[in-house]
């Protein structure tokens, strides 16, 4: 999962013009850059904003605060990587970034990622939850977020054990709170 | 002459299927000395290579051809293109399948006596007893090796189970046990003891829990008279003037179409497949479909009225430790007119890892309330609930000739929807599972919709009158004497227990009847 980021720290002035309501997500030239986790993913299909979009909403869908922004890009990037090879999807994701953009615009003023609160992109979701796009995004976060074996010891899920020797020695029951 | 078999041996038994009724049924007809040729869809894996990872094992193994869905049931709007979840491989979804293995009660093989005239109910007795079938239930987990039974000691609990005895027995509840399983508690039948892997779904890879895959169909190879042809999808039945069957004709791995002949044909591809088989077969003589006189092919989907219950607890569970279904309440299985609805229902622990939760918990849904039951996932206990659904004539696998598959045949399309039965049994089980864990301190519990069907009956069901079913007593079909039928789409109703014992002592005792009326050559 490691290639599909290129770990690298953004420029100063990146970091300067970066910060903004959206947390530490920030864009630079063709990449979208967070220097608190110390990564950028670089984007020539979609544009970096719409990838920066696609990320805060990601986490908008699925909030989990123990999880960093890296796992939200691991599982937006097939975005950028399909949207090279179907000219279709790329419309659906920039456009519905867009309508994202304008509702958020509407509603208060700034762009989706700039909004501050969570519960105020959420009034936006709302409004678009039955469209492809929306349904596109979250439903390839099922898989694409919570099948990152990376994030399950985030949630107490230790995976496979056989190779382990399965759980017979190992605590299957080993509960003591009861 | 022993396996392989010619194509233009007409004296083979064909069964179509590997699974818990056709893998039984082909070895033990196998042992018997009669030459069986099984044709399974799926490919055939060792246990070694089966997948400690969900959706990898996912794609190793389950039947992900294309259905199509309709009806008011939740998993049509979805999941519209994966009606149920069940195995596309050898050994059948017994590869799959979680071990609990629970005989019928008396009452549920007479249900019309028993439950009345329910308003869209289809409900019949079936044309066997209890009694009737004793033997072979016993003949059947003696083979199996089900704990519980003949002297075999019960499964310890797991983490899961012990959050879920604890509760259970605080509400009152007095049946509460590790259940009767089809996983080995101590070395047995040359399969070593559970070693609480996990993971019971993606197919057992201490060899521990039965199936036909590594119990049954090596000991009916080894007999020389059982031949296994995996990656070959039956298209069609044939049969001759008379109106006797006569060859299966199916694709083999290499694309090719081939027709293997046959004395006796057994179907056995589930109850989605099964009929869809029979409807596929089509013909002049037949034009509804072979054994379909009645109508009733394919009507009286049952899938058992089903749900899932997770709780979140202050500390940690760990619920996927150790055996994904090894725990099991009876108290509500009986049938109590009180509580407002025929039949009844079981609570199974049931665990499932954070893919599958993720895409089974609230399926669609989004945002804080399921992200954060998702982030209480290491302190989560999780209960399945299995209880008898109404048969309904509509509730039915048809085919849909506007979708075809890669070999160009119709599709299935399953069609369901809840009996008012189905729902009063699913609100009462949500509030007693709830009830469970809320008394050992549950700080949040998740009423969880049913997944994907994993049991599915009733779809070439068993009838004393050909009129009112498919098939007989016996599995063979009213209407064409060579033609049987071995999986769980003969149920006639669903009981509240899980089908697979009762399916595979109903194949051992077809086998009997088979091999006696071979003998005597009536058929």
């Amino acid at each position: 999962m490691a290639t599909l980021i290129d770990r690298r720290g953004p420029s100063r002035r990146a970091v300067l013009a970066g910060i903004g309501a959206a947390g530490a997500l920030m864009v630079s030239g063709a990449a979208v850059l967070n220097p608190r986790e110390a990564w950028g993913l670089e984007v020539t299909a979609l544009k970096p904003e719409t990838m920066r979009t696609l990320i805060v909403m990601a986490r908008d869908v699925y909030p989990h605060d123990r999880i960093p922004d890296r796992y939200y890009a691991i599982a937006m990037k097939p975005y950028e990587v399909d949207a090279a090879k179907d000219p279709a999807l790329k419309v659906l994701v920039e456009d519905g970034v867009i309508t994202l953009d304008t509702l958020s615009k509407a509603k208060y003023g700034v762009a989706y990622a700039d909004v501050g609160w969570e519960d105020q992109r959420v009034a936006v979701l709302r409004e678009i939850e039955d469209s492809a796009f929306f349904q596109k995004v979250r439903g390839g976060l099922v898989v694409g977020l919570y099948n990152q074996e990376e994030v399950w010891p985030i949630f107490g899920y230790e995976g496979a054990s056989a190779d382990k020797g399965g759980y017979i020695d190992r605590g299957f029951n080993d509960i003591a709170w009861l | 002459m022993s396996a392989p078999f010619d194509l233009n041996d007409d004296s083979v038994v064909v069964v179509v299927g590997s699974g818990a009724g056709g893998g039984t049924l082909g070895t033990e007809l196998a042992l018997k000395g009669i030459k069986v040729v099984i044709l399974e869809a799926g490919q055939r894996h060792n246990m070694e290579d089966f997948v400690n990872n969900e959706w990898e094992s996912f794609s190793q193994l389950a039947w992900t051809d294309m259905r199509t869905t309709s009806g008011s049931w939740r998993v049509h709007k979805n999941f519209p293109n994966l009606p149920a979840w069940i195995v596309k491989a050898v050994g059948g979804s017994s590869v799959h399948w979680a071990g609990a293995s629970l005989r019928f009660q008396e009452h549920e093989f007479k249900t019309r006596t028993t439950y009345g005239d329910l308003d869209g109910a289809n409900l019949l007795d079936w044309p066997i007893t209890l009694a009737e079938l004793e033997p072979w239930y016993a003949k059947a987990e003696d083979r199996m090796g089900v704990t519980r039974t003949n002297g075999i000691p019960g499964l310890p609990g797991n983490n899961n189970f012990k959050v879920f005895e604890a509760g259970a027995k605080k509400i009152g509840y007095k049946e509460v046990s590790t259940g009767r399983m089809a996983i080995n508690s101590e070395p047995r039948a040359d399969r070593g003891a559970c070693q609480q892997i996990g993971f019971c779904f993606q197919g057992c890879k201490s060899g521990a829990k039965w199936s036909t895959l590594i119990a049954e169909i090596p000991r009916g190879e080894a007999t020389g008279n059982l031949e296994v042809r995996p990656q070959s999808m039956v298209q069609k039945i044939e049969h001759d003037e008379t109106g006797k069957v006569t060859a299966v004709v199916y694709v083999d791995k290499d694309g090719k179409t081939q027709r293997q002949k046959a004395r006796i044909v057994a179907v056995a591809g589930n109850s989605i497949e099964s009929p869809r088989l029979l409807l596929n077969s089509a013909s002049n003589m037949f034009p509804d479909g072979l054994a379909n006189s009645s109508g009733q092919v394919g009507r009286n989907y049952m899938r058992h009225m089903t749900g899932s219950v997770y709780a979140i607890f202050e500390k940690p569970v760990h619920m996927y430790r150790g055996t994904t279904m090894a725990g099991i309440v009876r108290d509500e299985a009986g049938f109590d007119a009180k509580r407002g609805f025929a039949g009844g229902y079981e609570m199974e622990t049931l665990s499932i890892g954070v893919p599958f939760m993720a895409a089974f918990l609230d399926p669609g849904g989004w945002g804080r309330s399921f992200a954060s039951a998702m982030d209480g996932y290491v302190n989560m206990a999780g209960l399945w609930i299995v209880g008898e659904d109404m048969p309904q004539e509509t509730n039915r696998v048809t085919l849909n000739t506007d979708v075809k598959d890669q070999y160009g045949l119709p599709v299935a399309n399953v069609h369901f929807d809840d009996h008012p039965n189905d729902v009063a049994m699913r609100n009462h089980a949500y509030a007693q599972g709830a009830a469970i864990y809320d008394s050992v301190g549950a700080t949040r519990t998740l009423p969880t919709p049913p997944y994907p069907s994993t049991h599915n009956l009733g779809t070439n069901r068993m009838s004393a009158k050909a009129r009112d079913g498919v098939v007989n007593k016996h599995g063979q079909t009213h209407d064409i004497p060579n033609l049987f039928i071995a999986d769980g789409s003969q149920f006639t109703t669903g009981g509240a227990e899980n089908p697979t014992l009762t399916i595979v002592a109903l194949a051992l005792r077809q086998a009997d009847f088979i091999a006696g009326e071979m003998t005597r050559k009536t058929i």
